[in-house]
């Protein structure tokens, strides 16, 4: 917490500026930019991930699973990693950098993934869709998605912020139950001959076809494999891999550059211009009003943007099966991604990235393997678990007299594990809150522009060519142009701010409000 | 209202034709307010007050707690629009626009308790405040041609940015979060960044409210350099100190409307603003 990786970074160039010659001073400099900073973060994700694979393909062995029914297992976490990571960063842009409180994510998931799917979804299928390409539906269904973001921002955005909760949490459940509706579908067929089909769902061609055709001539499964497929499918063969599972594979690496490309653009608009306003409207709207912005085209704009991203995650997400049903849009999915957040750090995308890999793996689909593993150690040990207790009272009072067994056997019966997630959700939530309020990485100071603001100094030593030191030749202001030159020249000699600038880093946050005058 | 807005602004926009108050005849002034109103349920915070601001001048606004001052420049700046009267910027009408539009026009002000954005540096603060920076579409921000422009617009801007840093010496501040800074640290940031705005006048409101008074010369020492520069402020002060040492024109507030207006001199000899405000001491 004392010296956040930026600041630490930015002091430790400060105190070698006087020292070196100007082209180191330079290349140090260079080497300080805020993209250097995300080539090490990306280092951090992928350890991040690598160790989560790690970790389940331990307990993949533990379960006697063979190559095949491990690879499925991490294919399967890849694909909700990658979902949350999506879905967090969009989130991020909302709540996390513009303060916009959305709690409607699954709304704007399901206006994408069926537009896309009433799009593409084929004129003869059970629920007919307009047939249309895979790109169509694609862009259809983020449009789509973003326009209703604009229905739901336009009244809501120029109210606080707790109204555009209430409009988006209400709009989320408005849209799901009007996709479960039947008469919904029946009006949708009379009207343009397609439909939903209510509770029960639509099949869609799905973004999974992307990697058919990829591996597949014609894009069916039946039919001969194209020399990517047929390269992949023999590698696969060497090492005893189904063909399915190198396809599910091929669909990560889908996931994969969806999680990039958000990434890459998240990042982008966080180090511009465009990022500064919005964390400025986080701040403090009037102030962002009083300096000339137009705040409510910017949270427009923004609530537009991330809606759309919202749907395409889903698009990803749900095109993964080719069928989609209402029952996956439920409020929870929203409070999930916002629990990845949170755990994450909100206003830090790489922070966003990591909560959504940390959420999607070890929190949301992990506790399902945990019944089996318990099983498996206690077939080792030989430990007989008898009927489990019909309630979780039953458990909990056994567990009370010291006896772990009823409750270990209610915790791994049936189904039971998927409801004591929210139990270790909400433990993991309040932990996060206690001790990190402000998540895995939101404590970083990720300045917001497009340059590095502290390298001036720097500049303006190989301007003037002076050759010892960077810091002295910042007195000399070149050109006042428009802004007032130091009209007191030697009142804050420059090597007092550097000097400050290092002590103010190392110090503890106590003493930031010392003033130099008092 | 029309007519007047017709008249050429932009001889009144060169602020290098400082002066006192000899050249307001001719050109309207940078700020009119005409018979401003502005009620609050039963209340009339602002109740029909008339003043003008001349061109490079340092203008004190003055009146008891409660006369009105505050409210007048929360109208004036577009944070509520007034019931009735206008405000003129430049001759230009700008009544009830609003405050980015206003402040886009070159009228900025700061607050009587200063709003940081806490958990955005003090660069990112001054950062933020220039007009039409080309990165602040959103396209350009993440087009990675258009980025180039964006990038080496920055660049300029951060330039900028630190001699202001500087001039207002809070530079050795630059990097730590707004929030961090004490509250006479956090006036000069919110005056710096007003200017990074480049503005033609400056609404500060109270910026020497709970200032130590090395800080207090600090600043005033600042307002006359970039008076000097052309610049215009309208400053809403309680010290009578500071008024008679440093104000060219005085205007009095009370209860919703202007009492009196003209020098220092001649405000302190006013026998109504001396019984509504300045009391028998002075």
């Amino acid at each position: 917490m004392s010296s956040p990786p930026g600041t630490d970074a930015d002091s430790t160039g400060d105190g070698d500026g006087g020292s070196r010659s100007d082209s180191d001073a330079d290349a140090a400099s260079r080497s300080l930019l805020p993209e250097t900073r995300w080539q090490r973060d990306v280092v951090l994700i992928l350890a991040t991930l690598l160790g989560i694979y790690a970790l389940f393909a331990l307990i993949g062995l533990a379960l006697d699973f063979d190559t095949n029914g491990i690879l499925n297992v991490l294919r399967e976490l890849t694909l909700f990693a990658a979902v949350y990571a999506m879905l967090v960063l969009a989130l991020n842009l909302h709540w996390g950098y513009t303060g916009l409180f959305n709690i409607g994510v699954a709304g704007f998931m399901a206006v994408g993934v069926y537009t896309m799917a009433i799009l593409t979804a084929s004129p003869d299928a059970t629920a007919p869709g307009f047939g249309l390409p895979l790109w169509v539906g694609i862009v259809g269904g983020m449009a789509m998605a973003a326009l209703v973001g604009l229905v739901a921002a336009l009244p809501a955005l120029r109210l606080r912020a707790d109204y555009l909760a209430i409009v988006t949490l209400g709009l989320s459940e408005i849209i799901r139950l009007t996709f479960q509706s039947m008469q919904f579908s029946n009006a949708l067929e009379d009207a343009l001959g397609v439909a939903t089909n209510g509770g029960s769902g639509m099949n869609f061609p799905g973004t999974r076809n992307v990697v058919q055709y990829a591996f597949y001539r014609g894009g069916d499964r039946t039919s001969e494999p194209t020399v990517l497929g047929d390269a992949l499918f023999g590698l696969g063969e060497s090492f005893d891999v189904l063909p399915l599972v190198v396809l599910g594979w091929g669909y990560n690496v889908v996931l994969a550059i969806g999680v990039v490309a958000f990434y890459v653009l998240l990042v982008r608009i966080a180090n511009s211009p465009f990022g500064r306003v919005l964390k400025a409207i986080r701040e403090d709207e009037l102030v962002a009003a009083s300096l000339g912005k137009n705040t409510d085209l910017f949270k427009i704009k923004v609530f537009m943007l991330g809606c759309a991203l919202m749907g395409l995650a889903g698009i990803l997400w749900q095109g993964q099966a080719g069928y989609t049903s209402p029952h996956e849009f439920r409020p929870e999915l929203t409070f999930y991604v916002f629990i990845a957040l949170i755990i994450g750090g909100a206003g830090s995308n790489t922070g966003s990235v990591l909560g959504g890999l940390v959420f999607g793996t070890l929190l949301f689909q992990g506790p399902l393997y945990v019944p089996r593993l318990v099983a498996e150690g206690l077939s080792v040990a030989g430990v007989e678990l008898g009927p489990p207790p019909n309630t979780f009272y039953d458990a909990a009072l056994a567990l009370g007299s010291l006896d772990p067994l009823p409750m270990l056997a209610y915790a791994t019966a049936g189904t039971n594990v998927s409801y004591l997630r929210f139990v270790l959700l909400g433990v993991v939530l309040i932990l996060v809150v206690q001790r990190r309020p402000e998540g895995l990485l939101g404590h970083r100071i990720e300045t917001a522009a497009a340059v590095d603001l502290s390298n001036r100094s720097r500049t303006t030593a190989t301007d003037g060519g002076s050759s010892n030191s960077s810091s002295g030749s910042t007195a000399t202001n070149a050109d006042p142009g428009s802004m007032p030159t130091n009209a007191d020249p030697g009142s804050t000699p420059t090597d007092d701010r550097r000097d400050s600038t290092a002590t103010t880093d190392e110090r503890d946050p106590g003493s930031t409000d010392g003033d130099p005058d008092e | 209202m029309s007519e007047q807005a017709a008249e050429p602004a932009t001889e009144v926009g060169d602020r290098t034709t400082a002066g006192g108050e000899s050249n307001a005849t001719d050109s309207p002034p940078p700020l009119r307010v005409t018979n401003l109103e502005k009620h609050f349920g039963g209340i009339a915070a602002v109740d029909g007050v008339s003043f003008d601001v001349h061109e490079g001048t340092l203008t004190g606004l003055i009146g008891p707690n409660g006369a009105g001052k505050s409210t007048a420049f929360d109208c004036i700046t577009g944070v509520y629009a007034p019931d009735a009267g206008t405000v003129e910027f430049n001759g230009e009408d700008i009544t009830g626009l609003e405050p980015f539009e206003i402040c886009n026009r070159g009228l900025v002000r700061t607050f009587q308790i200063a709003r940081e954005l806490e958990k955005m540096t003090v660069l990112e603060n001054l950062m933020l405040a220039p007009a039409g920076q080309r990165g602040e579409a959103l396209w350009r921000s993440v087009t990675p041609i258009a980025r180039r422009g964006v990038a080496a617009e920055e660049r300029d801007l951060r330039e900028r940015v630190w001699e202001t840093l500087e001039f207002f010496e809070i530079d050795h501040l630059a990097e730590e979060y707004a929030g961090t800074l004490s509250g006479g640290q956090r006036k000069l940031l919110e005056m710096s960044r007003a200017l990074m705005t480049d503005p033609d006048v400056v609404l500060l409101d109270e910026p020497l409210a709970g200032v130590n008074p090395s800080l207090e010369k600090k600043l005033l020492e600042r307002i006359h350099d970039l008076r000097e520069e052309g610049y215009t402020f309208l400053l809403v002060e309680h010290d009578m100190d500071v008024i008679m040492n440093h104000c060219e024109r005085v205007i009095v507030m009370h209860q919703g409307t202007n009492l009196a207006a003209g020098t220092p001199e001649e405000i302190t000899s006013n026998e109504r603003v001396i019984d509504a405000y300045l009391g028998g001491e002075v």
